[in-house]
């Protein structure tokens, strides 16, 4: 059986605006030919899940520049566990201090890319770490 | 024909001397172009100048076109403001900050919101979950702003307020503290954001759609124009749209664009040109591409000058000067080796300064990680007082003028972001080109190429692709305290609990029926933020009247 491509949400959640990061790094996974769905801005955490649910998403890629990253990436990974989703993987990027890294991984989030981060790292991590499911 | 003309000193210059040279000895692999992709020569002369004027290009200061800077003194005069901006946690909490600032010699207020307020949301609402005072101050009811503006006093010094699509319902709190404190309108000084276009382009906070946004823009324009004159009512502002990812020559013609929407609104509502473009300013991103940066500050001024003057008929000099406000690039500092930031930011303050910007915001340090330390804002404020008081820059008046690469680059910027403008003109103006996001494309491929130029090492950021070390010294960085949220939140509900809900209910008819009208906005929300009406409260109508925005979306 043939694998299908592997499809990730790239997604803003919280009020922020700054989309500089998950543009690029949504241009970048598609361009190295996974298949991206860019949620657009100010989404809810309860939109996202929705959106990764419904796009049938093997993974959602969370962008928060806005400080509010322990609160919006503990409710999407509630959410996803909620809904019995919690096969799909969560990484995510941005200003995020080293504890705080720490603490989200501690509880399930895959991987965090702070500022420097070159997008073949972040490609090489989905193409290592996701796989499609079946 | 060229090969009868006789060869210049440049010419000669390059054939026997240069290229020969460059044959046994070849120059370094680097790309020989400006971070807007500029192709630079390896010198520039003379003849580099031709059919440039420098009565019409470069002129005088304080006249037409204002290449040299706007006013006739410059910083002999006085120097720039100083003005770093500052918010976060509670309004006490940057009451204190303010405070502070101005104790170390800042001479003018920048707030900063948390997004929740910049949004159009209560600190009590729960898409407000996570964000409570951790970008910006929060800000509710004229509570928070009363604690905000404690002990200082707003006839005597001007106030920035980074905000747009609520700055309507800022610049109402503003006032209603100026009345407060016995402060008649006339004294009031400041600036608001408010500009809605470049959110729809670049930072992307909105409300409602564009068409209905700038009709609130332009009723605060007429509204400062006549009644608050010392008020700049937007800042159009180029730095967003830098941020966001565009080269320094995007950055420029979408902010022109983005001014001359601006103006053909206000003059399409019946003001004369010359009743309030004395009180537009602007703000401009200050990059690492050092002469590009000055460039592009100067061809701003000689820009909008002609534009004013050419397009509007404007008479006054004084509404052909482009002020403008700059700051150093957030997107230029590094996660990494954090120091290294000091070092950039004050080459880019460098910049800003022969640039001849009015006024300046010097980034900190640790801005890649939080909000900047006490310690590290004073770093910044230092450099900027490091610039003023001992290098000697701000003796004489644009001490680069004249210099034949920076009079050429200023050219060549200026061309590049005409072609821009001439596309955006022929689209019809910025609001359609928005529709169609052509700005909002651009950008995206602008950044994106830098990203790869980035991934690819063939653009240098030291420190990250280039000179990296495993460890780097720790630093400290500002934490947002938990439970400042959860304070704002009891604190927001006590107070909307103790209003009268008639009173409420009636003062949100009104600005609802002043939406629905072409009744100017202002008054009506002045009356209503002082009955405490809340600033969610405000925008809930705004959503209702006019209806939420939604992006296209454009990766």
């Amino acid at each position: 059986m043939s694998e299908r491509t592997v499809r990730v949400v790239v997604a803003k959640p919280g009020l922020d605006g700054h989309d500089r990061g998950a543009k690029i790094v949504a241009r970048a996974l598609r361009d190295a030919g996974f298949e991206v769905i860019y949620t657009g801005l100010h989404q809810t955490p309860e939109q996202v899940v929705a959106t990764a649910i419904q796009e049938d998403a093997d993974a959602i890629g969370l962008s928060v520049l806005s400080g509010a990253h322990m609160y919006l990436f503990k409710r999407v990974l509630e959410l996803l566990k909620d809904k019995g989703a919690d096969d799909i993987a969560v990484f995510g990027g941005g200003i995020i201090p080293p504890e705080d890294v720490a603490a989200l991984k501690g509880i399930g989030v895959k991987e965090l890319f702070t500022p420097g981060t070159s997008t073949q790292d972040i490609v090489r991590f989905v193409r290592g770490n996701i796989r499609a499911a079946v | 024909m060229t090969g009868e003309r006789p060869m210049s000193g440049r010419e000669r210059w390059e054939q026997e001397t240069y290229r020969a040279f460059v044959e046994k000895s070849a120059e370094r692999p680097a790309r020989f172009e400006s971070l807007s992709g500029i192709p630079l020569k390896p010198l520039y002369a003379p003849e580099d100048l031709e059919g440039w004027s420098y009565e019409r290009d470069a002129g005088y200061p304080g006249e037409f076109p204002f290449t040299r800077g706007v006013y006739p003194s410059m910083y002999r005069g006085r120097l720039w403001t100083m003005r770093m901006f500052a918010g976060f946690g509670r309004p006490e909490d940057t009451n204190r900050r303010f405070k502070y600032l101005l104790e170390q010699g800042q001479t003018g207020l920048s707030t900063a919101f948390d997004m929740p307020a910049l949004m159009g949301y209560d600190a009590d609402h729960p898409r407000a979950r996570g964000e409570v005072g951790k970008e910006g101050v929060s800000i509710s009811t004229l509570d928070d702003f009363e604690r905000l503006f404690d002990g200082i006093p707003l006839g005597d010094v001007t106030t920035s307020m980074t905000i747009n699509c609520t700055a309507s319902v800022a610049l109402a709190m503003y006032l209603a503290i100026a009345d407060q404190q016995g402060v008649g309108w006339d004294r009031v000084g400041g600036t608001v954001q408010n500009d809605m276009l470049k959110e729809f382009i670049a930072q992307k906070e909105w409300i409602c759609p564009p068409e209905p946004a700038m009709r609130i823009v332009v009723d605060m324009i007429e509204f400062a124009a006549k009644l608050v004159p010392r008020f700049n009512p937007v800042s159009i502002s180029g730095y967003h749209i830098r941020e966001a990812g565009s080269t320094g020559v995007q950055e420029l013609a979408f902010t022109l664009a983005d001014g001359l929407a601006y103006v053909e609104a206000a003059v399409a509502r019946g003001l004369h040109v010359d009743s309030f473009a004395p009180r537009l300013s602007f703000f401009f991103d200050v990059h690492n591409d050092f002469f590009e940066e000055i460039a592009k500050l100067r061809a701003a001024r000689r820009m909008w000058a002609r534009f004013m003057n050419e397009r509007f008929g404007a008479k006054k000099a004084e509404s052909m000067r482009l002020r403008t406000h700059t700051q150093t690039a957030g997107v230029s500092a590094t996660a990494q080796q954090p120091l290294n930031n000091v070092a950039r930011i004050a080459l880019q303050a460098m910049a800003a300064v022969l640039g001849g910007a009015q006024s300046l915001h010097t980034n900190s340090y640790d801005e890649t990680w939080a909000l900047p330390t006490e310690e590290a804002v004073t770093v910044a404020l230092r450099t900027q007082q490091i610039i003023a008081e001992e290098t000697g820059v701000p003796l004489t008046i644009d001490p680069l003028g004249g210099s034949y690469y920076l009079e050429k680059l200023t050219g060549e910027v200026e061309a590049r972001a005409m072609d821009y403008i001439r596309r955006i003109d022929a689209m019809g103006g910025m609001i359609r080109a928005i529709d169609q996001g052509f700005p909002q494309k651009e950008i995206a491929d602008a950044a994106y190429r830098y990203q790869l130029m980035d991934d690819r090492g063939e653009k240098v950021t030291v420190g990250v692709n280039a000179y990296a070390m495993r460890d780097t010294t720790p630093i400290n960085f500002l934490k947002i305290d938990e439970t400042v949220e959860l304070e704002q939140i009891e604190r927001v509900g006590r107070f909307k609990a103790a209003r009268d809900p008639a009173k409420v209910e009636r003062r949100l008819k009104q600005v609802a029926d002043a939406c629905r009208t072409a009744q100017n906005v202002m008054p009506v929300l002045i009356d209503a933020v002082k009955d405490y009406v809340s600033l969610g409260e405000i925008s809930d109508v705004y959503r209702q009247v006019f209806g939420l925005y939604r992006e296209p979306i454009i990766f």
